[in-house]
């Protein structure tokens, strides 16, 4: 085991099995029965991701970015390797652990709000399912409605909203029970440019606030660099990664950020990447 | 757009009554000007008083308590029956793969067919007409449940897995809700053929209800009666299915059928 520095950068890759590491993927390989034979969806990934760091996954599709969230997110087994959140191991022989999830928030390239119940509902539903009493759901539905900007909106229902109050309800409803790793896979890609400019903003935001780890998946690498403290770029058949970029940018960013030299070398080299393939 | 919204909302209240009235135009037209026979088509006039006749001497009421009875039973045993079945053969494939052909057997078979056989079973008395409603209630309540179990969005699945919840939480928060529009949509059609189931029994066997009384007015070659009889019988479905819609519409008002297509 390496011994870590005692003092690292923010943004820099933690030292595997470092006391920061809340997140750690070792040697995970993913392989699909499929009709025609088998394929690899990911090969051999192993990351070390560090307690309220945000990182962007991208790739093409069918690089096994979702492959890889799904089983961070614990639903879809990994053929081998392992994953550790603080500590402890997520499967446990294809069997999911649980009592490790306890600290995960999800939220899904759709909103998969459920249409029967209201917004407020829907953002409560984890603390429900967790025998939170209905007053204090309320309370803690409505300060959520106020934080990803929602408010007035807890007796609406799903039908309702537009695609991009759906998708704030769903990271509402993913944050509802504090979690301290997110994982959100491609959250923004349905939604127009304006608004998810906006979105990204907001998710920012709620970051710096919540303070949580965060995985984002996404096939835009503007995107990926405005948020991220990383990039992890995975190339397909089977799914690797190729680089993990670090984005050294100062926060909190704003949409000039975008127009800086920094970050656009910074996307640029990541293009190149992504080209070379 | 407005206007027009409000417009599409209040449309049918106002065609409706002016097709009645066409309806009821062309039938007196019919009798008066054309001349039909009235044992062919009796006056609306005659029904109508015909009608009165029934209610008032109150004899038609017992009747059409026993139907109503019979469809009413006949639908909860189907409503029940139906939900259960078509939800375990919903989640075990194998079972519903090793029963299809045989329910396939069962649902073209012309069911009526085997009001004969429970009347020979279960006697003239209002039995063998709760076991027809039943059976005919039944089949489209069982597949559109099991339509509905197989219809849970993935998506929510997936949800409902990564909160780690419960089999409980999953049938209590989603497999239960997202269901119910499928049993309505079942109900709907369900209830309008145990009314059929009913009525049929009640003609082919035993001596009460109002299909019985159809068949009795037909002996009297009493036309007009039994013209007002099927009137009843119209009312009688329409009333129930209205009923079935309203529950829909308190217990579901958030599905699209009830809310209208969003904007």
């Amino acid at each position: 085991m390496t011994i870590s520095a005692p003092v690292q950068q923010r943004g820099a890759p933690p030292a595997p099995g470092s006391p920061r590491a809340q997140l750690e993927v070792t040697a995970v390989d993913k392989i699909y029965q499929a009709r025609r034979g088998e394929v690899h969806a990911l090969s051999d990934v192993n990351l070390s991701i560090a307690r309220g760091e945000f990182i962007s996954l991208v790739g093409r599709s069918g690089c096994g970015k979702t492959t890889l969230l799904r089983i961070l997110a614990g639903l879809l087994p990994p053929s081998s390797g392992t994953v550790t959140a603080d500590g402890e191991s997520i499967w446990r022989g294809g069997k999911r652990n649980d009592e490790a999830f306890q600290h995960f928030g999800l939220v899904f390239q759709d909103a998969n709000l459920f249409p029967w119940y209201t917004v407020a509902d829907n953002i409560a539903l984890p603390l429900k399912l967790r025998g939170v009493g209905k007053r204090a759901r309320r309370a803690r539905a409505a300060e959520l409605c106020e934080l990803v900007g929602l408010p007035g909106f807890e007796n609406a229902y799903p039908r309702e909203l537009s695609g991009g109050m759906r998708q704030r309800a769903a990271i509402a409803r993913a944050l509802s029970y504090d979690p301290t790793i997110l994982l959100m896979d491609e959250p923004f890609g349905a939604l127009d440019a304006l608004t998810r400019d906006k979105m990204n903003l907001e998710l920012q935001s709620i970051h710096a606030q919540a303070g949580a780890t965060v995985v984002f998946v996404t096939h835009s690498i503007s995107e990926a660099v405005f948020l991220a403290d990383r990039v992890v770029l995975l190339t397909p058949r089977p799914g690797r990664i190729r680089s993990v970029t670090p984005v050294p940018l100062a926060r909190p960013r704003s949409l000039e950020t975008e127009t800086s030299p920094e970050f656009q070398t910074i996307v640029r080299e990541l293009r190149h990447e992504l080209d070379e393939e | 757009m407005r206007d027009r919204d409000g417009l599409m909302k209040a449309l049918p209240f106002i065609s409706t009554p002016i097709l009645l009235v066409l309806l009821i135009g062309g039938w007196q037209f019919a009798v008066s000007v054309i001349g039909v026979s009235e044992f062919i088509l009796p006056a609306p006039l005659d029904v109508w008083n015909s009608l009165l006749d029934l209610l008032v001497s109150g004899t038609v009421w017992a009747d059409i308590w026993i139907t109503l009875y019979e469809v009413l039973v006949g639908f909860v045993f189907a409503l029940i029956f139906g939900t259960a079945i078509g939800a375990i053969l919903g989640r075990v494939v194998w079972l519903e793969r090793a029963v299809q052909p045989a329910l396939v057997a069962l649902q073209v078979i012309p069911k009526v067919a085997f009001i004969p056989l429970f009347v020979i079973w279960f006697g003239f008395g209002t039995t063998s007409k709760v076991i027809m409603a039943a059976i005919l209630a039944f089949f489209p309540i069982m597949l559109n449940v099991m339509l509905g179990v197989r219809s849970v969005d993935r998506g929510h699945r997936d949800v409902m897995r990564g909160l780690g919840a419960s089999r409980w939480a999953t049938f209590k928060n989603l497999e239960l809700p997202s269901t119910l529009p499928y049993i309505f949509a079942g109900a709907e059609v369900g209830i309008v053929f145990a009314v059929i189931g009913a009525i049929v029994g009640e003609y082919l066997g035993g001596s009460e209800g109002l299909g019985h009384l159809v068949v009795r007015s037909l002996n009297a070659l009493d036309a007009p009666q039994l013209f007002a009889v099927i009137v009843l019988l119209a009312l009688m479905g329409s009333l129930l299915y209205a009923a079935v819609t309203l529950t829909k519409r308190l217990t579901i008002p958030w599905h699209d059928s009830v809310a209208g297509v969003s904007p």
